[in-house]
């Protein structure tokens, strides 16, 4: 029964994802928005179960574990998926598309999040992953109508299905070597260095490599551009906030917890990645007239600098105090920008390119003014709350002797600070085309924005609570 | 009355107020809620001056190291403090910045469009310089050593002139790569003792090849703000595109910025490494005395000339830094307060005649003097500041600089002392072609006389210009005691020594 207890969260998410999906099967075409409140509701009471009942242990065999940080992971799951689900009504509304299945699928795809988070086994983060994954496809390509959607769909599926592949042929790498899928059995076996076998590493590289792609980590990165331009804008909000949550969480509890032995055979493909990542991120971006494709870039110089803090390896928390810290923020000021491009309408159309955001700061200025705190955020200068996650991340790198790493960290932020300088530029220093920007009508997109926009700026005044969580948080993490 | 009252804070956080208060009490776009706007944010930027002259009071010079402490626990986990404080030398720039803010806010009335926005941001300016130049703690050091440029890069971006977008983002990206480079200095600091504190720092003897990196990466990120050959490129630029608002605080407080760095974290926590580098500062000080000097002469812009003068004033300033010498030191500081001064009145002449003529080019200028003898008798008495006449504040800290490098070597004394002549050359030069000669030009004949206005922003500026010229003990006071601690801390590292 206890186990059962441990995996309320989760047991109550797809408990309340199936009865939706009955309601939205007979009742629901008519009554998209209010399947949309229900499944935020359920988000908020998953929430809440998170911190009620018993809270540390392993379930159902030791396949997922409940802890300290997996709750602040999924908190920042359900958070980012609700945030990202409340701003997309509007939108799918106007593109004659408001269908229920949108926030049940978004309510499936936080589910295989929160396994990804929990999963203690390598079969079940599989099982998390494609949960997750064939719910993201399809929401992908929701908009069935828009050719650029199926086309980003398709191109999604075939890479994703790809990587899929990839991924799990480096799993049964590692349980062809290993012997178990289990991580508590791969720590004990590791803990002696003679178990670190070609294949067993071998094992490891491909598992990164299809983790890499997840995370749209440089040199996996291809879909990444031409997915968030396709998708539907509240498609590329989640994708660009809730899964990359999931996803580093993952690929740290499986580093950290079941492969700590095997730091000598990740941690240099981990500085490959963020330092690839870091550095295509931040100079590609620089020629992106697209909003949504440079927000794709933007997302690989942000997952460079997070997995700074997973390179510097489990001897320092401070690389994980510093990717909750960061991903927090992250999440918080993505949301904001991609709620201003969901607020703003020109001739009925949706915004496409950096350029339509001509006069904003004269047309709307409170959506200009959150956009820059935003963008000020995701470029990490102080007193944003960006600045503390960089911060954090890199003193980590240099508290593990990387002090390169660091700097090119830093260098890469200032080649980042140069695009979100230009959506600023344009913004405030251009002149207004003809035809004015418009406000779509749904406060509620207004009001994500606003208050993404305040957390990240007024984070400066009081920043110890959550640095204060995600360090204890961190600390339980290595050393339970 | 002091005891308890957190008067930094205060002085820091007072200009936000009058953000609140126009953002409450004003809406956007009529030209009498911009009046109103103005008015709020005078009077605010007015009264943290006003109230920052207590800290005259406040502070005692007989007793060294910081003042007026607060200090409490602010991200636990990372153990860093909301720590604030003066000295001597910090205590100079904190009046500075308020009036330096008044007298930009007052510049700023001029300014028509989105006069609102202008004002805020010159608002939360003023609040990022107070609280850069108290902070004790170097996380919160940072924050506002890089947060400032947000609010420069609008007020140039936005209220610029023609090619202000280029301007405006290559202040913010030169700045930026070197205030990040600190970041990993301030890392390594951080991880070297546990603590970001730093009254901890300055009594922190680093390792020697350890201390020789952090004074690099300190070094990349004051050079720039400074700014010192050859990473000056960003300031002509920024100043020739600015609004006089922001030349005025670009050139009278965020230069001093990079002063103050050498002085605080590169002389007083890294004096080995100083000790080290500094016959390189001497020389890269030397070329931008000359070199900006020359090029200054060549210029053909108002504001590009005095922006290079700038750069070769700042010059002097790090001359007499890395001279190590007590006399080098004070008349460093004696030199960015005087050049604070003289430069802001100079920016602001210059916006005088902008916003009558409408260019910035010298040769549309010519016989000023005789239609606006009053306007022409300011300019000159900041003209001879700059150049350094004595009776004026430039004399007393390029004296006083020339000495410590005197001191140093008398090669470098000589070679300055050029400096000196090509300043008096280009600032005279610069003062006949505009001033004097014939009233000949049909704008020139018509230029409307100054307002109130215009002589309230110039006029204090004036007296404290002749003060600090005639009378320069009763600045040179509060410093001086705080420049021989230094000083006796790290002389004998320096070769000086206490006099």
């Amino acid at each position: 029964m206890s186990e059962w207890l441990l995996a309320r969260p989760e047991l109550f998410l797809s408990a309340a994802g199936l009865l939706l999906l009955l309601v939205s099967a007979f009742r629901g075409q008519r009554r998209a928005g209010s399947v949309t409140n229900l499944v935020l509701m359920a988000f908020a009471l998953t929430l809440g179960l998170l911190f009620v009942g018993p809270q540390e242990g392993t379930a159902f065999g030791g396949m997922v574990v409940a802890d300290a940080f997996g709750r602040f992971m999924k908190a920042m799951v359900l958070v980012a998926s609700g945030l990202s689900l409340a701003v997309a009504p509007g939108f799918w509304r106007r593109a004659g598309r408001a269908q229920p299945e949108y926030a049940v699928l978004v309510l499936f795809a936080t589910l295989g999040m929160m396994l990804m988070i929990a999963a203690h086994n390598l079969m079940a983060l599989y099982a998390g992953l494609e949960l997750q994954n064939i719910a993201l496809y399809v929401l992908t390509a929701f908009h069935r109508d828009d050719r650029r959607a199926s086309e980003a769909g398709l191109k999604y599926f075939t890479l994703g299905a790809l990587s899929s592949a990839v991924l799990l042929f480096g799993l049964s790498l590692i349980y062809g070597f290993a012997g178990t899928t289990c991580y508590v059995g791969l720590q004990v076996l590791l803990a002696s260095p003679a178990a670190l076998q070609p294949g067993l590493i071998a094992g490891i590289a491909f598992t990164l490599a299809g983790l890499g792609f997840k995370i749209a980590a440089v040199p996996f990165h291809m879909w990444a551009p031409d997915v968030y331009e396709g998708a539907p804008t509240p498609v590329t909000t989640f994708l660009a906030a809730a899964p990359k949550i999931a996803a580093l969480a993952m690929l740290t509890r499986l580093l950290e917890q079941a492969l700590p032995g095997a730091v000598s055979v990740w941690q240099p493909l981990i500085v490959g990645l963020a330092v690839a990542s870091m550095l295509l991120g931040g100079f590609a971006g620089l020629v992106q007239p697209n909003i949504k494709r440079l927000m794709a870039y933007s997302g690989m110089i942000n997952i460079g600098t997070l997995l700074v803090g997973l390179a510097v390896g489990p001897a320092h928390t401070t690389g994980i105090e510093g990717m909750l810290v960061y991903l927090a923020v992250y999440t918080a000021g993505v949301v904001a920008v991609f709620g201003v491009i969901l607020s703003l309408q020109r001739n009925g159309q949706a915004i496409e390119t950096i350029a339509d955001l001509a006069g904003l700061s004269k047309a709307h200025p409170t959506l200009a003014l959150a956009m820059g705190a935003a963008l000020f955020s995701l470029a990490g200068i102080p007193p944003f709350a960006g600045f503390f996650g960089k911060y954090l991340v890199l003193l980590a790198a240099v508290k593990a002797g990387m002090v390169a790493l660091a700097v090119l960290g830093v260098v890469a932020s200032v080649v980042a600070a140069g695009y979100y300088l230009r959506i600023v530029k344009v913004m405030y220093f251009d002149a207004p085309p003809d035809e004015p920007l418009q406000l779509a009508p749904e406060t509620v997109t207004r009001f994500v924005v606003v208050l993404t926009a305040l957390a990240v700026t007024l984070f400066v005044l009081m920043p110890a609570p959550l640095m204060d969580a995600a360090q204890t948080t961190a600390q339980s993490f290595i050393s339970p | 009355m002091i005891q308890g009252f957190p008067f930094l804070s205060f002085l820091t956080f007072l200009p936000l107020l009058g953000v609140a208060l126009i953002l409450a009490l004003t809406q956007r776009g009529d030209a009498a809620q911009a009046r109103q706007a103005r008015w709020i944010a005078f009077g605010t930027s007015l009264l943290t001056f006003v109230c920052s002259l207590a800290l005259l009071k406040f502070y005692d010079p007989a007793v060294p190291g910081f003042q007026l402490i607060e200090k409490f626990q602010w991200i636990p986990s990372l153990n860093v403090s909301y720590h604030k404080g003066i000295d001597g030398i910090s205590i100079w720039f904190v009046l500075l910045s308020g009036l330096l803010s008044t007298i930009a806010i007052l510049s700023g009335f001029a300014v028509k469009e989105k006069a609102r926005g202008l004002m805020i941001a010159l608002l939360v300016l003023e609040t990022i310089m107070i609280g850069m130049f108290t902070a004790l703690d170097f996380f919160l050091f940072y924050v506002f050593f890089e947060g400032v440029l947000i609010p420069m890069f609008l007020v140039i971006g936005i209220w610029g002139g023609e090619n202000r977008v280029y301007a405006a983002t290559k202040f913010f990206l030169f700045t930026l790569l070197g205030s990040v480079l600190m970041l990993v200095g301030i890392f390594a600091m951080v991880l070297h003792t546990g603590t970001s504190d730093m009254t901890v720092l300055i009594g922190t003897k680093f390792p020697h090849d350890m201390g020789l990196w952090l004074w690099l990466v300190f070094f990349a990120s004051f050079a720039v703000k400074t700014p010192m050959w050859p990473l000056h490129t960003w300031l002509p630029h920024a100043h020739v595109e600015a609004p006089t608002a922001g030349s005025v605080l670009l050139a009278g407080v965020l230069l001093k910025m990079g002063g103050y760095g050498f002085i605080r974290v590169s002389l007083q926590m890294l004096p080995d490494a100083s000790a080290f580098f500094a016959p390189m500062m001497i020389v890269l000080s030397l070329i931008a005395i000359v070199y900006a000097s020359l090029v200054a002469l060549a210029q053909r812009d108002m504001k590009k000339l005095v922006a290079y003068s700038s750069v070769a004033h700042m010059g002097f300033v790090t001359l007499g830094i890395f001279s190590g010498r007590v006399e080098g030191i004070e008349g460093a500081m004696m030199i960015m307060l005087s050049h604070g001064l003289v430069a802001a009145a100079l920016f602001l002449c210059v916006g005088v005649l902008y916003e009558r003529v409408h260019t910035r080019e010298i040769s549309a200028y010519g016989g000023v003097a005789v239609r606006l003898p009053a306007f022409a008798s300011y300019a000159l008495v900041f003209t001879l500041a700059s150049l350094g006449l004595p009776g004026t504040s430039g004399f007393v800290g390029e004296f006083m600089s020339m000495s410590g490098a005197w001191q140093y070597n008398k090669i470098v004394a000589a070679f300055a002392v050029l400096g000196i002549v090509l300043g008096a050359a280009y600032m005279l030069w610069l003062y006949r072609r505009v001033f004097l000669g014939a009233l000949e030009k049909d704008d020139i004949k018509s230029l409307k006389r100054l307002s109130l206005r215009e002589y309230a922003m110039l006029t204090p500026l004036l007296v404290l210009v002749i003060w600090m010229g005639m009378h320069p003990a009763s600045f040179r006071d509060l410093f001086a005691p705080e420049v021989t601690r230094i000083v006796a801390a790290i002389g004998p590292v320096m070769g000086g020594g206490a006099p």
